[in-house]
């Protein structure tokens, strides 16, 4: 068992016997529901490619609602240091953090693997996506110098859902995997649900595995969208971007490719459906949490 | 058309009773009144708003975290302040747990959309405590606001005391009392052209959202949005913050609010069809699919 499987295990133990005094008949009942949550579980691995480890840390940043997430909702069947697996299993969603060394024939194997062996396969933050950091490496670092050529997942594999950003943020993976969820084991409704809320993320991962601040030129200000928001800016991790007269200018030497500033922006995609329901949805998240 | 002034739970008539932040405010000192209120009982931490910029009536989006502060936000600025850039920096630099912002229905879709989907506004979607949306049929470049004071107009930009759309025109007003209005025929190529996919009037995302519009001079027409909004405007009223009328009892009432807000979303909806055979065979991308 990993580490993550010992903590949830702990914590729960902890809540359970604080309700040492309640009846047979509620212990039955939280015996029950227990059983039909875990039956109906989710597998979900942890795929680490080449990444900083930024995102895992950002998923671990949930705190109670990792293990909430674990607990009830899916079962962590693979991650390095947190699932003592050697190999990829089958699993229902791989979270890919990271992009591929195309030098390395473990990380070229193992990424089609994941693709082999997972239904969804979720590209975890910018390097995944687009390349972010690693698109800047010329190799020469210890202990594989000649590691040099760093690929976005996607332009190895079919990816399913992107989830941009450097790293992406705690609420974001949260929001995905409690939809992935939704979508694999919900009812009609939450099925429609989680297909809306996840069809930009999707349409992110079939656009393509570049990023940078010119998105924003090429398809918001270019194509006569941008409304000065500002939503761009304030989602870039390394402010790259300012507003001049109200509208986006970015350093681009200070760019690292990572696709927040884009995914963020209210006119890169718009649902109304989803946002006009910003309340119903963030508060089914957070009570499938509690 | 269907649901074109949002969801709402009451809609009243209202100005502030503070002589002090009505004397500059845009309309009924709405926006300004709620922040102090918020601000006095620990609702918020701070707001961002509209404070002065380096030129004259170009704004630049501010952490305002004292009534001062809010006070020298007052009033629109009719360009564009980037108020969501700030969002992220409010909860960091500023260190605010519970943020209040101020902004165009627009920006009210930013906010929304980067609560249920925050890719790079780490812990912010939980510290948006109150987000006031103003009404707004377009914006402008602060450029644009330059050739219409200044060439249009004939008015030095340092020496206007306010501006204003109403009653079909854009007034400019000068300290020293020259008033001069604009038919909206010369300002509408001046627009900001995101402005025309726009298809919100009233600020359906916000908390409560407000505007001129609907209310006699100097009063705000006011939605009351959700239950967020709703307890911060019975708390404010109860504790004597606001005059109100029924919106039944003023004129022009909600009925000019639904015409101009259909105006609006009609034509922009015909911009963004025509957007859709744009070029011979190309299309402008649609944000909305
Ligand atoms: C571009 C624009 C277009 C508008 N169009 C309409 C309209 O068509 N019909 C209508 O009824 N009302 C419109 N309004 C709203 C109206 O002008 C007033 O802002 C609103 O009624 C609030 O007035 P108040 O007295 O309650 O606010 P005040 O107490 O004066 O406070 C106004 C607040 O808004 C902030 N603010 C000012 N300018 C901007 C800006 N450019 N972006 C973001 N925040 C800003 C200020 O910092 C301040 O905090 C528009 C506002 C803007 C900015
Ligand atoms: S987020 Fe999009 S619309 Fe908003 S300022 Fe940036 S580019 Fe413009
Ligand atoms: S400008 Fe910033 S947010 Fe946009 S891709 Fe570059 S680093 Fe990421
Ligand atoms: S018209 Fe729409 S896009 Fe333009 S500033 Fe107003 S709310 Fe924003």
């Amino acid at each position: 068992m990993g580490l993550l499987g010992l903590l949830s295990k702990l914590f729960h133990k902890s809540g359970s016997s604080a309700k040492s005094d309640t009846g047979a008949v509620k212990m039955v009942e939280s015996k029950r529901k227990e059983e039909k949550s875990v039956a109906d579980k989710i597998t979900v691995g942890h795929v680490h490619m080449s990444g900083c480890t930024g995102c895992l840390v950002s998923l671990a940043d949930n705190y109670g609602g990792l293990l909430t997430i674990l607990d009830r909702y899916a079962d962590l069947v693979y991650g390095l240091t947190l699932a003592d697996v050697r190999h990829i299993p089958k699993m229902d969603v791989a979270l890919v953090e990271g992009s591929c060394c195309i030098n390395d024939k473990c990380s070229v194997d193992e990424i089609k693997e994941t693709r082999e062996k997972a239904a969804v396969v979720v590209a975890v933050g910018g390097c995944a996506c687009y390349g972010n950091i690693t698109r800047f490496c010329r190799g020469g670092q210890q202990n594989q110098p000649q590691h040099e050529s760093f690929l976005p997942i996607g332009d190895l594999i079919k990816v399913d859902v992107y989830i941009p950003g450097c790293a992406p943020t705690p609420q974001m993976i949260r929001n995905v995997c409690v939809m992935a969820y939704l979508l694999l084991k919900g009812n009609a409704e939450q099925k429609a649900l989680a297909t809306s809320y996840l069809k930009p993320l999707m349409d992110l991962a079939a656009k393509g595995t570049e990023a940078c601040f010119c998105n924003l030129m090429t398809e918001v200000i270019n194509q006569g969208l941008c409304m000065g928001c500002g939503s761009c800016a304030a989602a870039c991790p390394v402010r790259a971007i300012t507003h001049e007269y109200g509208k986006p200018q970015g350093q681009r030497d200070l760019c690292i490719k990572c696709g927040a500033c884009y995914a963020q922006c209210p006119r890169s995609f718009y649902s109304f459906d989803v946002v006009n329901n910003y309340e119903a949805i963030l508060g089914a998240i957070n009570g499938a949490l509690q | 058309m269907a649901n074109e002034l949002g969801n709402y739970k009451t809609c009243v008539s209202a100005r502030s009773t503070d002589k002090e932040i009505l004397k500059c405010s845009q309309d009924g000192g709405i926006v300004t009144q709620l922040f102090a209120f918020a601000l006095e009982e620990g609702i918020i931490d701070g707001a961002i708003v509209a404070g002065p910029g380096e030129e004259p009536w170009r704004p630049q989006p501010m952490v305002a975290m004292s009534k001062d502060e809010l006070l020298a936000a007052r009033g629109t600025k009719y360009n564009i302040s980037p108020n969501v850039s700030f969002i992220k920096e409010a909860t960091r630099s500023f260190g605010l747990d519970k943020v209040g912002i101020v902004g165009t229905p627009c920006q009210m879709q930013a906010i929304r959309k980067g609560m249920l989907y925050p890719f790079g506004w780490r812990d912010v979607p939980d510290k948006i405590a109150l987000a006031l949306g103003i009404f707004c049929m377009e914006n402008f470049p602060y450029q644009s606001i330059v050739q219409l004071v200044e060439d249009h107009a004939g008015q030095k930009l340092e020496n206007v005391s306010k501006m204003n759309i109403g009653k079909g025109k854009f007034w400019v007003y000068t300290d020293r009392g020259a008033v001069v209005d604009l038919p909206l025929k010369v300002t509408h190529k001046y627009e900001q052209p995101g402005c025309h996919v726009c298809l919100d009037y009233v600020a359906n995302l916000a908390d409560i959202s407000t505007g001129s519009v609907g209310s006699p001079d100097g009063w705000s027409t006011v939605f009351v949005r959700n239950a967020k909004g709703e307890t911060v405007w019975t708390k404010a009223v109860a504790a004597g913050c606001f005059e109100t009328k029924p919106i039944e009892q003023v004129k022009p009432g909600l009925e000019l609010v639904t015409k101009l807000a259909n105006e609006k979303i009609t034509k922009n909806q015909k911009t963004i069809a025509g957007r859709a055979s744009f070029g011979a065979g190309k299309a402008l991308r649609n944000p909305y699919i």
